[in-house]
């Protein structure tokens, strides 16, 4: 039976997180995230699951008590936006450190500073160049519809267990307030066995204790560390590449945008397409890793390559590192919390057309 | 199918309840929708507007500055809106607090004086529902059936008993709805 509901992405989250059979919630409100927390505390998930959710006393408890409920090997997540991530990132560099899966919700705001509380993508640096110190990476999910917020809740706990990392859901203002129909999955049981190979849960008889550290004092070793987290975020390179494509087959002209942008950019291919202009909008759903092979692909079968980002330009730097020089790459952006309209984004891509740039 | 409608007006008026009313009688009725609404310090007491999409294919943009369709309902909201219908397209407006009526000639302009009517019932609270009917009527984009239900999903079952003074507002805004001459 499929349940159909009218969610906000925010509510989205929340549900398929009790869906999922999330162990855990630690978080601190922020607009425009604060549904998240609300509905969960509205939900009482301890009545249906057993589900712990806590409002922490701010983003830097919340992630600590995310690393400490994950080293346990509990399916654990927190959520925040932009300012609040950045508080973060030290625990999240731990948890990346001390290979722990959980899963953390930026639901982006524009910044930088405290910014406004209207949507942004400028955390696409932050969130898929490592964001905290050290060598490390997270697997990033870009959701561009409220169906998306809850599938990739469940899709983020899996992977990150499957690679022991912690995955980000990076998502903004506009996808976590605007609402959608979701078909919502069903209720999974939440997991009572633990892995014994690193879960830290008490010290049996047969075996040494399990330490959940990111810390090694003894550069060898932990150079030895860094070589395997590395051939970690090789292999999600290799096999978790995701992305979605429209009108792209004979494209002469390309959109790249994820998330409300990629939305929005649909729809000025749609316009496009009315106008003659053979476009095509690619849509990367993991933004790392990236999609490089396919756009290096269609950098070879286009003209242009427009580049849509609520932000000064980041993505970008990745489309032009995946077109090697093939074909022109052009950003296309508002700032701050200000939300490009379909026929803006036509604008830019006729502008490219032309020659021209901003 | 594709209906793409802002609906404006100051906060405290139901304008994003009439939109999830809205959109969910779209569910009911099978369809794609989307609910965007503006958010942030701007509702306190100022304007509130939501853009609610209906189609019978997957929705695109979820932000528009074009529309089928706009549902007025202050001053400041005609202002901001009344440029954004598209050649062709339908402005339903409430005449209280109105200053300047619309004007432009290539749009067909309604008006529903849904406050008024909700004043003379004493059911103020029913106010966008009558706006909600005027509209109906003039585009039939969700069956009445699937607007009920959709009341019905929108309010928590301590409210069920509302439904039938809605349903009514939803009747009595499909009748004193009338077209403007422009």
């Amino acid at each position: 039976m499929r349940e159909l509901r009218l969610m906000k992405g925010n509510e989205a989250i929340a549900e398929a997180a009790i869906r999922a059979g999330a162990d855990a919630y630690f978080g601190y409100p922020i607009t425009p995230q604060s549904e998240v927390l609300e509905y969960l505390m509205a939900e009482q998930p301890m009545e249906r699951t057993g589900m712990v959710v806590l409002q922490a006393e701010s983003e830097i408890a919340a992630i600590n008590m995310v690393y400490g409920a994950a080293a346990t090997g509990k399916r654990v997540l927190t959520s925040s936006s932009s300012p609040g991530i950045s508080l973060k990132q030290e625990g999240i560099s731990y948890i990346a450190g001390a290979e722990l899966p959980c899963l953390i919700v930026n639901v982006v705001r524009g910044g930088p500073g405290l910014g406004t509380i209207q949507p942004s993508q400028a955390d696409y640096f932050q969130s898929t160049k490592g964001g905290g110190h050290g060598d490390y990476r997270l697997l990033v999910l870009a959701p561009a519809s409220v169906q998306e917020m809850s599938d990739f809740v469940k899709l983020g706990f899996e992977l990150a267990f499957k690679y022991r990392n912690p995955v980000l859901i990076l998502s903004d203002g506009v996808i976590g307030q605007m609402m959608e129909k979701v078909e919502l999955f069903e209720q999974q049981p939440r997991v009572t066995t633990f892995d014994p190979a690193w879960t830290v849960t008490g010290k049996p008889k047969e075996r040494e204790r399990n330490i959940a550290t990111s810390l090694d004092l003894d550069p060898y070793r932990q150079e030895k560390h860094n070589y395997k987290l590395q051939a970690k975020y090789k292999a999600m390179e290799e096999n978790e590449v995701r992305f979605e494509e429209f009108d792209c087959k004979d494209a002469e002209y390309l959109i790249v945008a994820y998330g409300s942008s990629a939305r929005i950019s649909q729809k000025a291919v749609q316009l496009a397409r009315a106008k003659g202009i053979k476009a095509g909008l690619f849509r990367p759903i993991t933004l790392f890793p990236f999609p490089k092979q396919e756009i290096s692909a269609l950098a070879s079968q286009v003209k242009g390559i427009l580049s849509v980002e609520m932000s000064a330009g980041q993505m970008i730097e990745d489309i032009q590192l995946a077109a090697a020089g093939k074909v022109n790459v052009q950003h296309f952006g508002r700032y701050g919390g200000v939300i490009p309209a379909p026929d803006e984004v036509l604008e830019a891509l006729e502008l490219l057309i032309s020659g021209g740039s901003k | 199918m594709t209906e793409e409608i802002i609906i404006a007006g100051f906060g405290g008026q139901g304008v994003l309840s009439m939109g999830k009313i809205l959109a969910y009688s779209g569910i009911m009725q099978d369809m794609e929708v989307s609910w965007m609404p503006s958010y942030g310090p701007e509702m306190r007491g100022g304007t509130a507007n939501v853009t609610v999409i209906i189609s019978d294919e997957r929705v695109s943009s979820p932000i528009l500055n074009q529309f089928d369709s706009a549902i007025i309902l202050n001053q400041q909201s005609m202002d901001k809106f009344e440029s954004k219908v598209k050649p062709g397209g339908v402005l339903l407006y409430d005449g209280n607090g109105i200053t300047r009526h619309p004007e432009r000639k290539d749009i067909k302009i309604f008006r529903v004086d849904a406050a008024e009517e909700a004043a003379r019932l004493s059911t103020t609270k029913t106010f966008n529902m009558i706006v909600l009917g005027g509209f109906l009527k003039i585009k039939d984009v969700v069956k009445m059936e699937n607007v009920i239900k959709g009341i019905k999903k929108s309010l928590p079952e301590r409210h069920h008993h509302l439904i039938k003074v809605n349903e009514e507002a939803i009747k009595r805004g499909m009748e004193i709805v009338y077209p403007v001459k422009n």
